[in-house]
């Protein structure tokens, strides 16, 4: 990387979920049987005609407008065209020279701590293809089968500006991205199922250069970490062939993810002439300011916003702002049990600990979760109130996630009631000390972690129920006498 | 002479089907039996439904003895070009790519006829993607002029227009994107009117060019035409080019009445190129109205000689759009192939498509390519503004304005198919009013050495009623729309005719009619 800096701009499409296509009626439901989710329209059968989807430009809208853009007044659709058996025009409903939002901005924060600013050049809507599947790649049938389910599926691209200067910040910028659309609730930005797809530009300059190098295009980036790790590549393969006095070739190429590497997949001199002509099936789009204003409006405050007020409002760091608030559902669970317990570090650490290791093992979404916000405020108070030990609380929120009960009930049902009775555990204590000589000896030798391993033994005693506090102080009590 | 129930129009037929003085099913056989007599000649059909006909036929008399309310064209005859997808019935376009396409759903104005419970007796032959003048670019066979059956009957909608002048159908429906209604309308003298752009919905017409294409009426008289619009016409929610809005009652402007009416003969539309006897006929008819009390006058429309130009740049351009999707994957032809997907589209298209499509096809694909689309697409968009313009600016001052359809009557049979530009040279003064989107009408002038002649009326948009109201008056001053040709049920064997065109001889096995 010495000496050269790499630009990189990303073109990601992201599909709307709306419950019918972008010009008919038809489910966009993912994972139905092939070919079942499709209409005279979206298979473009002779005759028919599309007719534009109001809430894919509502959602689009709220995409431009979360990613700080101008909405178009007025817009229009064109045709892309291609031949391809997965598209059943043979042309792509998109939008060319007249983007329905344009201008905006992303902020963005890469692992390092720093702060970025990507500019966002525009966003459109556009309609999905099919799929071609393959039977048997291996035997080179001579047929593939094509499943039209995904056609006319909405799409939204996003195209950025090329100010992204390094893998790192390429994969932030698109969780970034991925957060802020989530928050929208237009999508569900799944990279494993093809709800969000990126393909990424890049080029390399000398440092200090104004002068973009030849740039190319990257395809088949199937995860955060693809994006990552196939810039990462293309970058060092772009200096080394600079390095050897070579030019680099403008060409479109392909990630291996196997193999670890990009390959060429076609040149700028094969490329298509898209024919780009405005549809004459749909009329132009206007947009009035009085619907821009409401889904302004309707807008949910976005992740920046909410990691500013957290930090401000509840003091907590910056890492965990980022953490709570990666998901909207973890985000407005959090601030629901702030609202019913608020000790926003405490409720924090339990969210982001606890509660996220339980959902992480068993795979379920925060949304799900069979522990709602008051009962772990309750579980929290109860831990306030000395009726259970913090270490209790972790093993109550066990049976609480698996059973869905309220904290209070399980206390009372195993029996786990916190022991605070000085008098109980002092005979307790005194068994303790009686056992284990060995250990009192070296305490009062001045050894004091032996201290640590009485109080363990009084824990254990109890089966956890001891109030650690007063047990400690019991047996300073005891031993320093 | 015994009544001929083929040859009456639909209000007539109605009187008779109300006062139970004929069935729908006697009227449908009536024209099952002319087509025995004359389609051998005609050739207007490339699919005919007997048993559908009929079945609706009964279905409609059974209603007419339970003595029920129907629809006005309930029991009417009624011909569909071939590229308004009709449901469960072929659906070819005249094309070899869509030989075997059969559509899954009806198109809008056919679910509207289904409602009016109107007979459907077939699909008749046109232009291979209603691209052409005369039905010769079809890929089946030359429907023949009733009139004179060495002649074509114009196109693309030519069956329709012949089957309404040879009584095999009473009323049709074409379609018209440069003059495909008006022009075989003007040379088998019948009524046909392209209505405005948006009037009528086109959903499940077959796009050729689509900001250019609508469907209209080809009818016998003016009040059958009110009928027909009346039933097709109106918003359509899977048009997002439909106009808005109702549309009112269209017989109410069969008046009879033309006093007032101001009438504009553009200049441009009289001067070189228009047939002498063609001239005459419409000065005759701007006489006519003059004489029933309507102010005309010379207008002009100084952009005139751009609109051929232009057209042929727009609907080539929007048709190698539209026709992309035959590609032989999804339905309609695929040639036998080895290779890839690539190879497949390439032979598919190369055999599926005519002649006159492949040229209009490369024609358009040029005039959107990289570097060439400013030159040409952008720029024939200009002065499709500038045509509009001048049509504004002469409804400023006028009605309605009288012009011939045609520059001269039906020409012979293969006299303009070496000659593509002598063939678009066909629709001179039919092309710049679906440029300018406007609606307008050809109906019966006057004959020439015994072959009918067409005048146009041209209104402003969404204004049929004008166009009704007038010709309606001028066909209650004249006859020329009574005059029926002399078909006989002798079979001519002009040359040419009868069987589909077959390069291969494989694709289309036997007769061309299915």
């Amino acid at each position: 990387m010495n000496g050269y800096e790499a630009v990189i701009g990303l073109e990601v499409h992201v599909e709307l979920k709306t419950d019918s296509k972008i010009f008919c009626h038809s489910s966009t439901a993912f994972g139905g049987a092939q070919n079942r989710q499709v209409c005279p329209v979206c298979l473009g059968l002779p005759g028919t005609l599309p007719v534009l989807n109001r809430q894919v430009v509502e959602y689009g809208i709220r995409v431009a407008l979360a990613l700080n853009c101008e909405v178009a007044r007025f817009c229009k659709f064109d045709r892309k065209h291609y031949f391809y058996p997965d598209l059943p025009k043979n042309y792509q409903i998109s939008q060319y020279d007249l983007p329905l939002a344009y201008d905006g901005h992303l902020d963005f924060r890469t692992d390092d701590g720093e702060q970025h600013r990507c500019r966002i050049v525009r966003v459109h809507m556009e309609e999905d293809a099919g799929k071609l599947i393959h039977r048997n790649e291996n035997a080179k049938a001579p047929y593939a089968l094509v499943d039209y389910n995904r056609t006319g599926v909405p799409l939204l691209e996003i195209v950025s500006g090329p100010d992204i200067r390094s893998a790192e910040a390429a994969r932030a910028y698109l969780v970034e991205l991925k957060t802020v659309i989530q928050y929208t609730g237009v999508s569900d930005c799944k990279m494993e199922e093809g709800s969000l797809r990126c393909d990424a530009n890049v080029s390399v300059r000398p440092r200090g250069s104004e002068v973009l190098g030849t740039k190319t295009e990257i395809k088949n980036l199937n995860s955060f970490r693809a994006v990552h790790k196939a810039l990462d590549y293309e970058i060092k393969r772009q200096i080394s062939v600079y390095e050897a006095g070579g030019r680099v070739v403008q060409e479109t190429r392909s990630w291996d993810e196997e193999k670890g590497v990009t390959v060429p997949m076609r040149s700028k001199e094969e490329a298509d002439d898209y024919r780009y002509f405005p549809d004459p099936d749909l009329v132009p789009l206007v947009i009035s300011q009085s619907w821009i204003d409401k889904i302004q409006q309707d807008l949910p405050e976005l992740p920046e916003a909410r990691r500013r007020r957290y930090r401000k409002e509840y003091g907590l760091s910056a890492y965990d702002a980022q953490v709570l608030t990666m998901f909207r559902e973890t985000a407005e669970y959090f601030e629901e049990c702030v609202r019913l317990y608020p000790h926003p570090k405490t409720v924090a650490n339990w969210v982001m600990g606890d509660l996220a290791r339980l959902l992480n093992a068993e795979q379920v979404e925060i949304g799900d979760c069979r522990v709602r916000p008051g009962q772990l405020a309750a579980l929290l108070r109860l831990i306030d109130a000395g009726t259970i030990s913090g270490k209790i609380a972790k093993e109550i929120l066990e049976e609480m996630f698996a059973s869905g009960k309220d904290p209070q009930a399980v206390v009372a049902e195993k029996d786990l009631v916190q022991i605070t009775d000085a008098d109980t555990l002092g005979t307790l204590v005194d068994e303790v000390l009686a056992n284990h000589p060995g250990p009192v000896q070296d305490y009062r030798q001045g050894k004091t972690k032996a201290l640590g391993f009485l109080v363990g033994q009084v824990m254990k005693a109890t089966r956890g129920k001891a109030n650690p506090a007063l047990v400690n102080a019991l047996l300073k009590e005891k031993l320093d006498r | 002479m015994p009544l001929k129930l083929y040859d009456l129009t639909a209000h007539e037929l109605r009187e008779l089907l109300t006062r139970r003085e004929v069935s729908a099913t006697e009227v449908c056989r009536a024209v099952f039996e002319r087509l025995a007599e004359v389609e051998g000649t005609v050739q207007a059909y490339i699919t005919l439904d007997r048993a559908g006909a009929l079945a609706r036929a009964e279905e409609v008399d059974r209603d007419l003895r339970a003595g029920r309310d129907l629809p006005l064209l309930a029991g009417i005859p009624f011909a569909i070009k071939d590229n308004i997808c009709t449901r469960g019935l072929a659906t070819t376009c005249a094309s070899r790519m869509l030989h075997n396409f059969v559509p899954p759903y009806d198109a809008t104005v056919i679910e509207k006829l289904n409602a009016q419970r109107a007979v459907i007796i077939g699909k008749t032959n046109m232009d291979e993607f209603a691209m052409g003048s005369s039905t010769e670019h079809s890929a089946y066979f030359t429907t023949r002029n009733p009139w004179a059956p060495d002649r074509v009957p114009g196109g693309s909608s030519g069956g329709s227009a012949a089957a309404v002048a040879a009584g095999t159908a009473v009323c049709a429906l074409g379609s018209d994107t440069g003059g495909s209604i008006r022009q075989p309308a003007a040379f088998c003298g019948v009524v046909g009117m392209k209505p405005t752009y948006g009037l009528v919905s086109r959903y499940g017409l077959v796009a050729f060019a689509s900001s250019l294409d609508q469907i209209g009426p080809l009818t016998r008289d003016f009040t059958d035409c009110a009928l027909v619009l009346n039933a097709i016409c109106g918003p359509d929610e899977r048009d997002s080019t439909s106009a808005p809005g109702g549309t009112g009652d269209y017989t109410a402007f069969l008046l009879d009445d033309v006093r007032g009416l101001r009438l504009g003969l553009p200049r441009e539309y009289l001067g070189d190129g228009l047939d002498e006897g063609v001239r005459r006929i419409v000065l005759e008819a701007a006489a006519v109205f003059a004489q029933r009390g309507a102010h005309v006058e010379e207008v002009t429309l100084p952009h005139t000689e751009y609109a051929l130009p232009t057209y042929y740049l727009i609907a080539p351009a929007e048709a190698s759009s539209n026709l992309a999707r035959y590609d032989g994957v999804r339905y309609g032809y695929r040639a036998p192939v080895t290779g890839d997907a690539v190879d497949m589209f390439k032979a598919t298209r190369s055999r599926g498509f005519g002649a006159e499509v492949k040229r209009r096809v490369m024609l358009g694909t040029y005039a959107l390519s990289a570097g060439y689309y400013d030159a040409y697409y952008l720029k024939a968009l200009k002065v499709r503004t500038l045509i509009r313009r001048d049509f504004e600016q002469a409804f400023e001052k006028f009605d309605l304005l009288l012009a011939p359809t045609t520059p001269e009557p039906a020409f012979r049979i293969g006299d303009k198919t070496e000659d593509p530009i002598k063939m678009y040279l066909s629709d001179m003064f039919t092309l710049a009013v679906n440029l300018a989107g406007l609606p307008a009408v050809s109906l019966p002038g006057g004959f020439l050495d015994g072959l009918p002649v067409g005048i146009q009326l041209i209104g402003k948009p969404f204004a049929e009623g004008t166009l009704l109201r007038a010709g309606y008056a001028f066909q209650q001053t004249t006859d020329h729309h009574r005059r029926q040709p002399a078909l006989t049920g002798e079979i001519l064997h002009a040359a040419g005719g009868g069987s589909p065109k077959d390069e291969n001889g494989s694709l289309f096995p036997g007769e061309g009619r299915r």
